[in-house]
């Protein structure tokens, strides 16, 4: 992964120290609460409903062992023992100090790390594939094109103040792992009929309080131009995306307003000037990056091995782990693999001290002391032997990481929500943890097979439920808590919006209601059909019809009584 | 004391500011309409009355609101020519039209940037177009809502000066061009980005 350099070192150093004095400024009560806004916010640090929250940036999800320790130690010096991971690659604290940030921050800045631009109107986190550099069906490795990114989109200083957050997915695969079309710019880079890198560049797309997928802005992009042409769609944006209203302050208001072919002809015109300005990558610069991404030092293993294929077929408590949380890799005897932070009954995407201790360990020891974050919140070691699956496996189960739920109903993707966000109009963590209790059967588990189930507390949509299978939302009803339910949404290639089924529930009945769901799936599914794909069949109408018919005689039976 | 900062020391300002009178009126403000909907929506316009209204002082270096300036192009040329009329301009008026009625930028001695709400990062948009578009050579000041904390962003699109809210210190400001000594990207300031700056 990406070491940094003297230049990337002292950037960081001089920010402890910017935010440092920032800190102190608001403290001595030189800075307002409006003025230290933006600069907390900027620095990753929210004001919560319970203490701030600080959002530490995990640059495309890459950890190295000796960062997740300091993430570890960090928890527990400074908050309570638990850190958690969020939907854009990120790690979240709960409940850190305001007057403790810079000095977290200076922990952060000795293992390259730091929370720069994590939150605030400004470019964010670059995030992309977990599978970066492994997957077998990569085409280019995005992460090198990331860093650059990262590094070009740091203080840029005609984009440290947009109308509204900005956010960048990249994505080097023929199935997309990115979500690209959910982000305010997408890159998807591919080989062009030369042989060429060139990427496809997506615009305007975003979950939130108006969830629309991205529109192709440019087919065809030389990745030399990446730089350029971001600053081109961007400068439009800052000049002419709204700032009289947060809520429809977000490019892909502006794009929808435009249309895309107005929108595109600003973006090339303005381009016209930026073409081939001094920051047009260079295949040296691109190459000095790319250095830090090349293949791990991998053995030559033969593509079976004897004694993971006689575990398999002896452990199936094992094999079903196997069969959730390994995935394929391009390196022969190779695999990757997902630690579940998805434990039934606890909160999504949570990891304690003590686990993030442990999956250091874990790394070290079989996965060469690197790690990945995924956006659906659980933790990946890209680069294990098969012969080492078995022990991992065993160390794994003991730190309560080996739940074999990956892809599964219980593998939810939440928000934080109202336990802790400021911004949730409801709780939902409690939700996640009734809906896995309710599911808390393997074999049935299994059964329903791949799904998505995503929730998020307000629409700012950080759970990303309208691309869940499944998406709850936390709404807010004359002061108390609803949750609307949302079928049919997906990620990738072929992406959806959700469809809202109809009125909302409260908590008590989301269990319910879910399982209403899955009894229509079970009854009306094919032998090939995952859930997403009878919901895209039948349509949403037999589904509403049967989640409602439930909660109708339930009404019913109480004006009985 | 002086609250200006130009080229990294205080100095005094010569630039007396021009205002258009309120009138007592109900301030206009365009309205969301199809057309201008992403432009000037909610922003503060001086209307043709106002600008009729506004006084501008007859000896010394002026600092003339674009639409002000408009208006009075011609009794203006005289102090032009002696370059003590400069111009101001508001982050809400798009530079690209405005550039059309100017023949000649450098005609201004100074070209002022007024940004109303610290968030508001046209600003550096406009900076940058300015210098790197328009080729405006002399100096370029922000003013307004202009806190240490943009000097650095401001700096790096193009802005030489900068007119410190006045309840705040200049002299503490000052350090902030400074916050950080190799920046990544290219910019307005220094054009080359780290990789071709310094061998990596």
């Amino acid at each position: 992964m990406y070491k940094y350099d003297a230049i990337d070192q002292q950037i960081v150093n001089e920010r402890v120290a910017q935010y440092r004095d920032q800190t102190k400024r608001y403290l001595a009560g030189e800075l307002s609460e409006d003025e230290f806004r933006p600069l907390r916010l900027q620095n990753g640090l929210y004001i919560q409903r319970q203490a701030p929250m600080l959002r530490v940036a995990v640059p495309y999800g890459m950890l190295s062992s000796k960062q997740l320790r300091k993430l570890g130690d960090i928890a527990k010096k400074y908050d309570k023992g638990y850190g958690h991971f969020s939907t854009r690659q990120n790690l979240q604290l709960n409940w850190p100090k305001l007057e403790d940030v810079p000095e977290i921050l200076a922990e952060l800045a000795t293992v390259e790390m730091h929370a720069i631009q994590t939150s605030g109107n400004c470019i964010r986190n670059i995030t992309t594939d977990q599978f970066a550099g492994v997957a077998p069906d990569e085409v280019i490795d995005p992460r090198a094109m990331a860093e650059v990114m990262r590094q070009w989109s740091t203080f840029h200083p005609e984009f440290a103040l947009l109308p509204r957050k900005f956010k960048i997915a990249v994505s080097g695969t023929a199935q997309d792992r990115a979500i690209v079309q959910a982000h305010d710019i997408g890159m998807e880079f591919y080989k062009d009929d030369q042989n060429q890198t060139a990427i496809k560049v997506w615009v305007g797309g975003g979950l939130g309080r108006t969830p629309i997928l991205g529109t192709v802005i440019r087919e065809h992009l030389e990745w030399q131009h990446a730089l350029t042409y971001c600053e081109a769609i961007i400068r439009v944006y800052n000049l002419h995306g709204r700032r009289d209203n947060a809520y429809k302050a977000r490019i892909k208001i502006l794009v929808k307003a435009l249309g895309i072919e107005e929108f595109k002809k600003q973006v090339e015109a303005e381009w016209l000037h930026l073409k081939d300005n001094p920051n047009t990558i260079t295949e040296a610069e691109l190459a000095r990056v790319a250095k830090h991404f090349e293949a791990m030092p991998y053995d030559n293993l033969p593509a079976h091995d004897a004694s993971f294929d006689s575990t398999i077929a002896t452990n199936p408590a094992f094999a079903a782990w196997v069969k959730r949380c390994v995935h394929s890799h391009k390196q022969s005897g190779y695999r990757a693999v997902t630690l579940s932070l998805k434990p039934h009954g606890h909160a999504p995407g949570d990891a304690t001290s003590e686990q993030m201790q442990t999956v250091a360990e874990l790394s070290d020891a079989y996965s060469f002391g690197e790690l990945r974050v995924s956006h659906e919140q659980n933790l990946i070691l890209a680069d294990v032997k098969l012969s080492d699956l078995f022990p991992l496996w065993e160390k794994a189960r003991v730190a309560g990481l080996a739940t074999p739920n990956i892809g599964l109903l219980t593998d939810i993707i939440c928000c934080p929500g109202g336990d802790f966000c400021s911004l949730a109009n409801a709780k939902s963590i409690p939700i996640a943890e009734a809906i896995q209790i309710q599911f808390d059967n393997l074999d049935y588990l299994h059964d329903i097979g791949d799904l998505e189930l995503n929730i998020s507390g307000c629409m700012n949509a950080c759970g990303h439920h309208h691309i869940g299978h499944i998406g709850i939302l936390g709404v807010d009803k004359d002061g108390s808590e609803w949750y609307q339910v949302t079928i049919g949404g997906k990620q990738g290639n072929d992406a959806s919006i959700g469809s809202v089924i109809g009125p909302s529930f409260s908590a008590e009945e989301m269990p319910g209601v879910v399982q209403r769901l899955i009894e229509v799936y079970i009854q009306e599914r094919t032998a090939e059909e995952r859930f997403i794909d009878t919901v895209r069949r039948i349509g949403v109408p037999p589904f509403k019809a049967h989640v409602y018919a439930a909660t109708a005689s339930k009404a019913q039976e109480s004006t009985n009584v | 004391m002086s609250n200006l900062i130009k080229d990294n020391a205080i100095v005094s300002d010569e630039w007396a500011r021009v205002t258009p009178p309120s009138l007592g009126e109900e301030t206009v403000r365009k309205q969301a309409g199809k057309v201008v909907l992403f432009k000037l929506t909610g922003e503060e316009t001086f209307t043709a009355e106002q600008i009729a209204a506004t006084q501008i002082p007859s000896s010394g270096k002026v600092l003339v609101p674009f639409t002000v300036w408009l208006a009075n192009k011609k009794n203006l040329s005289e102090r032009m020519s002696q370059g003590e009329v400069g111009l101001l301009i508001a982050t809400h008026e798009a530079i690209e039209n405005l550039i059309s009625e100017i023949e000649d930028i450098n005609a201004f001695p100074i070209v002022a940037v007024y940004v109303e709400r610290f968030a508001d990062g046209r600003i550096f948009t406009i900076g940058n177009l300015l210098r790197t578009r328009y080729g405006f050579k002399n100096e370029l000041r922000a003013v307004g809502d202009v806190l240490r904390d943009q000097l650095f962003f401001l700096k790096r699109s193009g802005f030489n000066s900068y007119l410190i809210r006045a309840d705040r210190s200049a002299e503490e400001a000052l350090s902030s061009l400074k916050d950080f000594s190799e920046p990544y990207q290219g910019a307005v300031d220094n054009t080359q980005p780290a990789w071709r700056r310094v061998s990596r």
